[in-house]
């Protein structure tokens, strides 16, 4: 406890500028799109857990932004971020490189992934959310539960991760939309053949775009298998204060507001109301493709459809 | 001596030119018109105004060194009693506290409390006054007390606590210090140089501020005590957002006030070259009267947009302070009162298309002493709008009470205190809008007080 004390930085009087920032201390590009930065973040590290995501704000001026944890180290006392460069903001971070810092690094915010007690669970990533499905999968391997991954990509410059997840997972399937790696197809028909073939998953649990989710639900379903989704909305503070991470769950028949920074970020995937999500996660596109060309020609506006994961 | 019926009124900057920008709309009293004021002054004996004040400022001591020309005497007596003074003077419902106790206020306009305080203040923040600052250290106690927030009641805690020689750390979870004065009240009303200048003054004097730490999640009570310190104070605010619960709520375009707030003050969306997005578009209703609604309002107005605010009540009823209303309505903000939403519609798009509204009627009152608002059955009319803004208060922030054991809280999630601040687990003390539900700056100076002051008498006996 004493070492972290240290590590808290007292602001100078108008020392905003002097600030102790959280200093990038590894980063790897994982594909074109796709960026992994380790940060230092003692006191993040220290309670993160998987599931769990921090906030960021590059620098002055910057817009606070969620992502989740991919990996910490208590001992070092860093975290892992995993990001794809889809707007001006992670287009910035993404400029960053060893040895320059994060202005601001919040967290570990949102409640961490359940894992105890199952015994035989299913992953289903896509894209970025390989990411942070990772964790997840490695906590339930390392608590002894028969993991099945499945990973969807769009095509095969843009796969990650593999070499991890064949670690800890007792099967894998690795799938591209346009067949150029693994199986040609959706995530869901793999999870459809386990699920057919009589698997008894006691949990599935999925990350990745919205309409990914929303189908691996929908598969789900007939099988009464239970499907734990991990939003990633708009949000600003991640306290629980702004709302705007606001989701729409349907309980026994009722519309019930509930906020993904600190109810979330996992949910009951038959309760989301997925249109609803699609629909808010689209509101600011217009103004993010303009900030995104207007800073930087270099990053044009062909990344900009998918979501931060 | 003949009596100066009416206050000496505020200089403005000009409705049309501060409707299209953030900066700062009433201008502040004048030396000479500052000294008029103070002359109002009747030097009461018995003080009523003190009583209608939270904090207890010694009211017409101070307005008696501002008559006679000495406005650093009249900002001692003031920092008595108040670290934030030049806030106080500029967010306070005055209207309602010290100014409807003032002798004067019985038969003329009451004495102008609100703004000496605040020309007092803005004199001595003009000067270069960190030294003087300095020559004012104590002798370090070595007890450590941690702040949870660094909100108004946070900061009056931590200022009392390090003039005893306690050492301090405020524990903030966003990236800025100020709480709602940052986040929440809007430049044109509290310019954020003023916040920085406070709480440059408590930093100068020895208090740590520790910011991007949310207590609960990054860190929790337990640990602040393993870490060494003896006293913990919980002002975390009332963050939580409150939504009407009618349909279309989560329509693109609807945002809490406390969200639009957020993204124009803290973030500063409205500004050339920040990052977070803003977007009103031609048309905005407000929901709801208080100050945070007017505040929202009058940041959509400034951002281009056309604004309305509806309220269920009538004019009568509107919580807001007069003046901040009176500044909305000549910047053009049109006000809808016995209204009420019930529902929000969209376009094909999925954002705001329009909101419907019911007319009211005012029946019986409540048990908030208030006229109960009845709906008038088949008068629903439809509003054309691109945004909606919710402002219709905050509960107390959830987080310390989902992550702490043995405090107790009230049925709407407030935290349980007594008199003096004291929770229900030792050595943890609380107040302001997280034991209070949204209240006002000036009460939530106060509480900090209290707090300060029996967590002294508790740990140096």
């Amino acid at each position: 406890m004493k070492i972290l004390i240290e590590y808290f930085y007292c602001q100078k009087v108008s020392g905003l500028r002097g600030r102790r920032m959280y200093r990038i201390v590894a980063k790897e590009e994982l594909n074109s799109s796709v960026t992994k930065i380790v940060v230092e973040a003692p006191l993040v590290a220290r309670k993160a857990e998987p599931g769990q995501f921090i906030i960021l704000r590059v620098d002055d001026d910057g817009e606070r932004i969620p992502l989740t944890i991919a990996d910490y180290d208590r001992e070092k006392g860093t975290v892992t971020i995993i990001f794809q460069i889809v707007g001006a903001t992670t287009n910035i971070l993404n400029q960053k490189q060893v040895g320059e810092s994060i202005k601001d690094f919040v967290g570990p915010l949102g409640k961490e992934a359940e894992t105890n007690g199952y015994k035989n669970v299913c992953i289903v990533g896509g894209g970025v959310g390989c990411a942070i499905a990772l964790p997840i999968a490695k906590k339930f391997h390392e608590l002894g539960a028969k993991v099945t991954s499945i990973v969807g990509f769009r095509s095969k410059d843009i796969v990650i991760l593999e070499e991890d997840f064949k670690k800890c997972s007792d099967k894998l399937f690795v799938l591209t939309d346009d067949g150029t790696y693994g199986t040609k197809g959706n995530v869901t028909a793999p999870l459809k053949d386990c699920l057919d073939q009589g698997e008894k998953f006691d949990l599935v649990i999925t990350i990745g775009p919205l309409i990914m989710m929303k189908f691996v639900v929908l598969t789900c379903k007939p099988y009464g298998v239970p499907v734990t989704v991990s939003m990633n909305p708009i949000m600003i503070d991640g306290t629980g204060m702004c709302g705007g991470c606001r989701l729409t769950l349907l309980q026994d028949g009722e519309r019930v507001t509930k906020f993904a920074c600190v109810d979330g970020p996992d949910f009951n995937g038959y309760e989301i109301d997925f249109d609803e999500a699609m629909s808010r996660g689209r509101m600011y596109q217009e103004q993010d493709r303009h900030a995104n060309t207007g800073s930087c020609n270099l990053f044009s506006a062909d990344k900009d459809n998918k979501s931060e994961r | 001596m003949a009596f100066i019926a009416k206050m000496n009124s505020m200089p403005t900057l000009d409705a049309s030119v501060r409707s299209k920008n953030f900066k700062e709309v009433a201008l502040g009293y004048s030396a000479n018109v500052a000294i008029e004021e103070a002359k109002r002054c009747l030097n009461c004996k018995n003080k009523p105004c003190v009583t209608g004040c939270p904090a207890n400022i010694d009211i017409p001591g101070f307005i008696s060194h501002v008559k006679n020309n000495d406005f650093d005497k009249a900002f001692e007596v003031i920092s008595q009693s108040s670290c934030l003074p030049a806030v106080c003077g500029r967010v306070c419902p005055q209207e309602s506290q010290c100014e409807s106790k003032c002798t004067m206020g019985v038969k003329f306009e009451p004495v102008g409390i609100g703004r000496l305080e605040r020309f007092v203040a803005d004199y001595h923040n003009s000067k270069d006054s960190d030294n003087e600052q300095k020559a004012k250290q104590v002798q370090p106690n070595g007890i450590k007390i941690a702040i949870i927030g660094s909100g108004p009641s946070g900061l009056s805690c931590a200022g009392d606590l390090v003039r005893e020689g306690f050492e301090v750390s405020i524990y903030e979870a966003l990236h800025l210090p100020g709480g709602v004065l940052s986040y929440g009240i809007p430049e044109f009303r509290l310019p954020k140089r003023i916040i920085r200048k406070e709480v440059d003054a408590l930093i100068s004097q020895g208090v740590k501020l520790k910011t991007n730490v949310v207590i609960g999640k990054t860190l929790d009570i337990d640990d602040l005590f393993e870490m060494g310190y003896k006293a913990i104070y919980v002002s975390t605010g009332a963050g939580l957002p409150k939504f009407m619960n009618i349909p279309g709520e989560s329509l693109k375009g609807v945002y809490s006030a406390n969200e639009f707030l957020t993204r124009v003050n803290l973030m500063k969306a409205y500004k050339e070259g920040s990052f977070t997005p803003i977007s009103t578009g031609e048309k905005t209703v407000v929901v709801g009267g208080g100050n945070v609604a007017i505040d929202a309002a009058r940041c959509a107005i400034r951002l281009g947009s056309k604004v309305t605010v509806v309220y269920r009540r009538t004019e009568k009823e509107l919580p807001a302070r007069l003046e901040e209303i009176e500044h909305a309505k000549e910047e053009g903000i049109e006000f809808m009162f016995l209204t009420n939403p019930i529902e929000i519609k969209s376009d094909e798009n999925g954002f705001v298309d329009s909101i419907v509204c019911r007319q009211m009627k005012l029946s019986e009152p409540d048990e908030s002493g208030r006229a109960r608002p009845v709906e008038v059955a088949g008068s629903e009319f439809e509003i054309k709008t691109h945004s909606v803004i919710m402002a219709l208060g905050t509960s107390p922030n959830p987080l310390i009470r989902k992550t702490t054991k043995g405090i107790k809280f009230n049925m709407h999630g407030g935290i349980v205190v007594d008199d003096n601040g004291k929770t229900s687990r030792e050595g943890i003390y609380a107040g302001g809008d997280a034991v209070t539900g949204s209240a006002t700056v000036i009460s939530a100076l106060g509480a900090g007080k209290r707090a300060a002051k029996a967590i002294m008498e508790s740990l140096t006996k």
